[in-house]
């Protein structure tokens, strides 16, 4: 059995030497007491769901421990009640770092004041979004924070059996849970009788296979059951009837990472970071065209501007920053002259666009809208379960008309249906996937309806992106490498060695092969008109 | 394409996920790993064994059936020795990953969610496989291709050959 000895024994060997190692490697400093990551790129973010990562090592749940692991859930345990635990949450305003907002110490207490037999706490890690891996870091570098998390979670409520549902395309993040979980138990902080305080909790592992919406708290539930993943209609609050039809309580991996420092160091603490109705941080995988990709922890806040250019270093290649798209299939795209927009739960809101888990995928001049609009219908019909109609059948005659206008085919009205369809799927579906399927259409036709326009009346794509809509056209100033000739699949470009060259455009395919081996500099031959 | 499973050349496989199936028989919600199982060892759902697991977990075909094709890891056909998975993320998909993924279809002529003939590769979209950083990228089995160029997908094909 664990006792608070034996982990202070741990923390005070074990600690000095990692730090040490990590001095040594120059891997890290140290801010306050705090060990952070050393480097520009880590100067302005705050961590605190991934305050271990690329610290500890995830395979050794001492290391965990010498970072302050467990603590929390010792505390808590030994000298809190459920209820404190509950209003420690509510208190923070911890919000659902899922995408929702949702405050997670309310539906912590809805669960803890239902009386019932049996109750499951689930950790969604069916992290779907293309363009976010948040939780996927967090898995494979600090899973640890995450059970522990839970555990908390499980004795708030009353419940002793906990699910982390991963999606099967994250095999590393799946392995390391697999070690964790295995080394929690035999340290005896899952199982039965944890620190000899009676209180049983252990967790068990289930795979997705590949389905965007079961990432939808009901939709996970189905799947858990062993059914297809079709989100429920909410007639009973999960809370109460979930899993089973047992109380149950889904939270975010990230969320859950946040639990275990919250305990620790106190809402105030918290509080303190972050804007008074989102408080805390937001980890987002900024990706993209975008110089210094990867993942940020930033206080709620903070503008899109410091995360982009301050932290991110703007657009990659010298190229025009354009838009940040957030939030995923549901979010929206947010065009350069918001750029000072504060990220949290409101401000996006307001400009049409959603927080989401945290995918900011940086567009440049060189990104099309109506494309992007229609990649992500394109993601939203492949993924609509299928169960209502206004998601099934409406997001696919959505993407069609979509595609048709990025084919050059767009006519007189389009743009309208559009707008009357984004309308009915979005207030009309059943569940979160139906009802923000739209808002890429929706926030791309209201920041960029002149792209459309463009598409639809005069047969062009003004970022030179839709092929059907573009040409490849070798300028003058061709100093007959014949490179671009060699390099044509089609072998449509025709001229002699140092003489001009002509591209047949009655065979072109536009795959763009020229135009990216056409060495003259600075502006290359090959244009696209 | 038709592709016979074989129960000879199967047979221990086979005593391994009856005895998995039978563990699992008294877990709550045992259909989806019990489907995942099957997928692992086997590759992809022989109706052979669907019909095993509606036995031993007295579950209805039509059921398993439904759950199975609900679910886009599992498969009815063999995949092949190779899985190429290309990944479609929006990152990628600003950064070209479409181009890659006809160029993959062309080089081996197969369209994307197909198995070659000689069962040597399959080819697969992924909707994003979280190395958004190092986009457009390839997966060959548990090799990760970072920012891939078409010209470079012969060389990495011919890898596996």
């Amino acid at each position: 059995m664990m006792t608070k000895e034996r982990m202070d024994s741990i923390k005070e060997v074990l600690k000095p030497k990692i730090v040490e190692k990590l001095i040594g490697e120059d891997k890290v400093e140290l801010r306050g007491d705090e060990v952070v990551l050393k480097g520009e790129y880590y100067k302005k973010q705050v961590r605190i769901a991934l305050k271990n990562c690329d610290i500890v090592d995830p395979t050794n749940i001492e290391e965990y421990i010498a970072f302050d692991g467990y603590y929390a859930l010792y505390d808590s345990l030994t000298k809190k009640k459920p209820g404190d635990i509950v209003e420690e949450i509510k208190n923070s305003l911890l919000r659902g770092r899922g995408g929702a907002g949702f405050p997670t110490g309310r539906k912590w207490d809805e669960a803890y004041r239902y009386q019932a037999d049996k109750k499951y706490i689930i950790c969604n890690a069916d992290e779907g979004d293309p363009g976010a891996f948040m939780d996927r870091s967090i898995l494979e570098k600090d899973p640890h924070s995450v059970l522990e998390g839970m555990a908390l979670g499980g004795y708030a409520i009353g419940s002793d059996q906990g699910y982390i549902y991963v999606r099967a395309e994250y095999p590393m993040a799946v392995k390391r849970l697999e070690i964790a979980i295995k080394q929690a138990r035999e340290y005896g902080l899952l199982g039965e009788n944890i620190f000899g305080t009676g209180f049983n909790f252990d967790i068990e592992l289930r795979l997705g296979s590949g389905a965007f919406v079961c990432g939808e708290g009901t939709a996970l539930m189905e799947s858990i059951e062993g059914r297809r993943g079709m989100p429920r209609p909410k007639i009973h609050r999960t809370a109460h009837v979930g899993l089973w039809g047992k109380p149950t309580i889904i939270n975010n991996v990230e969320t859950l990472a946040n639990v275990p420092v919250i305990i620790n160091k106190g809402y105030e603490w918290f509080r303190g970071i972050g804007t008074e109705e989102s408080p805390g941080t937001k980890v987002f995988a900024l990706v993209g065209k975008v110089e210094n990709a990867g993942l940020v922890e930033v206080p709620m806040g903070m503008t899109l501007r410091e995360i982009i250019f301050d932290i991110g270093g703007g657009a990659q290649d010298g190229k025009e920053y354009k838009a940040v798209q957030t939030g995923g299939p549901s979010g929206g795209c947010i065009p350069a002259d918001l750029i000072d927009t504060p990220v949290d739960f409101e401000s996006l809101g307001k400009i049409w666009s959603i927080m989401g888990s945290g995918g900011m995928v940086v567009m440049d001049e060189n990104t099309c809208m109506v494309d992007i609009a229609k990649f992500f219908l394109d993601f939203s019909v492949e993924e609509s379960c299928g169960k209502c109609v206004p998601c099934r059948e409406g997001t696919k005659r959505m993407y069609e008309i979509l595609d048709r206008i990025t084919k050059g085919e767009g006519v007189e009205g389009d743009i309208e249906r559009l707008e009357e369809l984004s309308e009915t799927v979005s207030s009309a579906s059943l569940c979160g996937l139906g009802q923000t399927a739209p808002n890429p259409v929706i926030t791309t036709l209201k920041y960029y309806r002149h792209e459309y326009e463009d598409h639809i009346h005069n047969k062009s794509c003004p970022a030179k992106s839709c092929k059907p809509l573009i040409k490849y056209f070798i300028e003058d100033t061709c100093i007959g490498c014949t490179r671009c000739a060699k390099a044509c699949p089609v072998s449509c470009i025709s001229g002699k060695v140092k003489e001009l060259h002509v591209i047949d455009q009655s065979m072109c395919i536009k795959c763009g092969a020229c135009y990216d081996v056409c060495p003259v500099k600075p502006i290359k031959a090959v244009s696209i008109i | 394409m038709e592709f016979k499973f074989d129960m000879e050349k199967n047979k221990d496989k086979v005593i391994e996920f009856q005895d998995f199936l039978n563990e699992k028989k008294s877990t709550k919600g045992p259909l989806m790993p019990a489907l995942q199982q099957a997928q692992e060892v086997f590759g992809y759902l022989p109706m052979e064994m669907l019909e095993v697991i509606s036995k031993t977990l007295q579950i209805p075909m039509a059921e398993i059936y439904g759950v199975a094709t609900f679910y886009s890891q599992f498969s009815f056909i063999p995949q092949g020795e190779n899985k190429i998975s290309v990944c479609l993320g929006t990152a990628c998909y600003v950064k070209g990953a479409q181009n890659i993924l006809e160029e993959i279809e062309s080089q081996l002529g197969i369209k994307s969610g197909l198995t070659t003939p000689d069962q040597k590769f399959s080819i697969a979209s992924a909707r994003c496989v979280g190395d958004c950083s190092i986009a457009p990228v390839i997966l060959v089995n548990e090799d990760v291709y970072a920012k891939v160029k078409k010209s470079e997908i012969k060389d990495i094909i011919n890898k596996y050959k």
